[in-house]
């Protein structure tokens, strides 16, 4: 994973005649957690496209270094497609393969729980087969391993968040956009999420999480964003 | 090159496989079912079918391009394909270029094949169903470009579908004025014309087109 880095200064968001936040500065570094909090309508995932550079503030600027990843409400597949290959045309897109091929299994079938959400293993933890080392997730670790025959379309709202998190950032880049992540995922994979999150953080990525819900991550700091509202 | 190719394959894949194919097969119906009924409207007499049976089939092409616009790039814009895509550095410009290119082959060569068909419908003979299938491999791009900048511009807009065509038709006219003009004069060079006009119209649309996806997100 490359490092990245990330920072707003004086950043101001006007949607239509709205002014919904102004004044905002920040600066993240590799291994560094921002929770953006505040209740709906505030500008949550207007800030999230700011900081992708999907949307122009406006005003501020946002100084970023390294590759980014961000994860919305939107499921970027096809959903007449099956969820396998769905996901390939991002496989081929990152140029990486995040197993989602049902016709080969990955290696290794003892090793990241099979069909049920866990911690994927440190990096550097020998037994693993090497694909596995440096990616953020794969689709065993997500519990979508039986799934992969499923047309998208067919997906419950849970399961539609998992493929969204798998292809939103299985390529590893260092700066991980994620709004509304625990949105739709149960106690359990919500849970294995935020593990994953700071494992992630642990390999020196940094994560800016828009979330109305409590994120527990370590050391993440938060930012309430109705303070920023003229 | 490898995202061209990812692009390529993934735009092919839902215009010709599964559940897109009906909707692909769909402008092809209409193009020869207008063939098949203009007889029965204007009489079955052959030398007016003949004289005027190319046109028909320039006016059916052109509006038969028209029914594929409302699903050429709103279900992607939607899913936030072109963001993800934008996020993986991939120009939006290369990706509306990769999707014109799927765009006429999925509904260029196939209309082609159907005006073999059609012109034995209305008639035509042999000289005729050569100048018509030449104005169409010239004039299809060109419709292609005009339909998917125009997709591209309605993406965000309720009732899109509709007023693409009514966006289309005034544009596509330069093309019909020399792809069906040809057939009168029975000159290559309305073709030679129609193609250039094709050409102009090809090297706009990913520009005009990834500007105006570009605006939608900002919108």
């Amino acid at each position: 994973m490359e490092p990245a880095s990330l920072s707003a200064t004086d950043l101001a968001c006007r949607r239509g005649e709205r002014l919904l936040f102004r004044g905002l500065s920040f600066a993240l570094q590799p291994g560094e957690a921002l929770q953006i909090a505040g209740p709906n309508g505030t500008g949550k995932s207007s800030l999230l496209r700011i900081l992708a550079g999907l949307l122009r503030p406006w005003a501020g600027t946002v100084g970023r270094t390294g590759e980014v990843a961000l994860l919305d409400e939107r499921l970027a597949l096809d959903g007449d497609l099956p969820l396998g290959k769905a996901l390939q045309f991002w496989e081929r897109v990152d140029g990486i393969d995040f197993g989602a091929h049902p016709a080969t299994p990955l290696p290794g079938g003892e090793g990241p729980g099979v069909g049920v959400p866990t911690l994927p293993e440190a990096p550097n933890t020998p037994t693993l087969p090497s694909p596995f080392r440096g990616r953020e997730n794969a689709v065993e670790d997500l519990g979508l391993a039986g799934l992969l025959d499923v047309p998208v379309r067919f997906l419950s709202t849970g399961q539609r968040k998992r493929a969204a998190i798998l292809m939103s950032n299985a390529r590893g880049a260092g700066l991980w956009l994620l709004d509304e992540p625990l949105n739709g995922l149960d106690a359990q994979a919500g849970a294995s999420f935020q593990r994953q999150v700071a494992d992630y953080l642990s390999r020196g990525g940094i994560a800016v999480v828009a979330s109305h819900q409590p994120f527990d991550v370590p050391g993440m700091r938060r930012l309430e964003l109705a303070d920023y509202a003229p | 090159m490898s995202v061209v190719a990812a692009l390529l394959r993934r735009d092919l894949g839902l215009m010709f496989g599964g559940a897109g194919r009906g909707a692909t097969l769909l402008p092809v119906l209409f193009f020869v079912a207008v063939a098949m009924l203009y007889p029965f409207a204007v009489g079955p007499a052959p030398d007016l079918l003949a004289r005027t049976g190319g046109g028909v089939v320039w006016i059916a092409a052109l509006l038969a391009s028209i029914l594929p616009l409302d699903r050429l790039l709103a279900r992607d814009v939607e899913r936030g394909v072109f963001d993800q895509l934008y996020l993986r550095g991939v120009a939006d410009e290369l990706a509306i270029a990769v999707r014109l290119l799927a765009h006429w082959l999925s509904f260029g060569p196939p209309l082609m094949l159907a005006a073999i068909p059609a012109a034995m419908l209305l008639g035509l003979d042999g000289t005729t169903l050569r100048t018509v299938e030449l104005g169409l491999l010239a004039g299809t791009p060109g419709l292609a470009a005009i339909g998917l900048v125009i997709a591209a511009l309605t993406v965000g807009l309720r009732g899109g579908a509709a007023l693409s065509g009514l966006l289309l038709i005034p544009l596509a006219v330069p093309l019909l004025v020399f792809g069906a003009g040809a057939l009168s004069t029975g000159g290559a060079g309305g073709i030679a014309l129609t193609g250039a006009i094709s050409l102009v119209l090809v090297a706009i649309a990913p520009f005009a087109g990834g500007a105006a996806i570009r605006a939608a997100r900002e919108g």
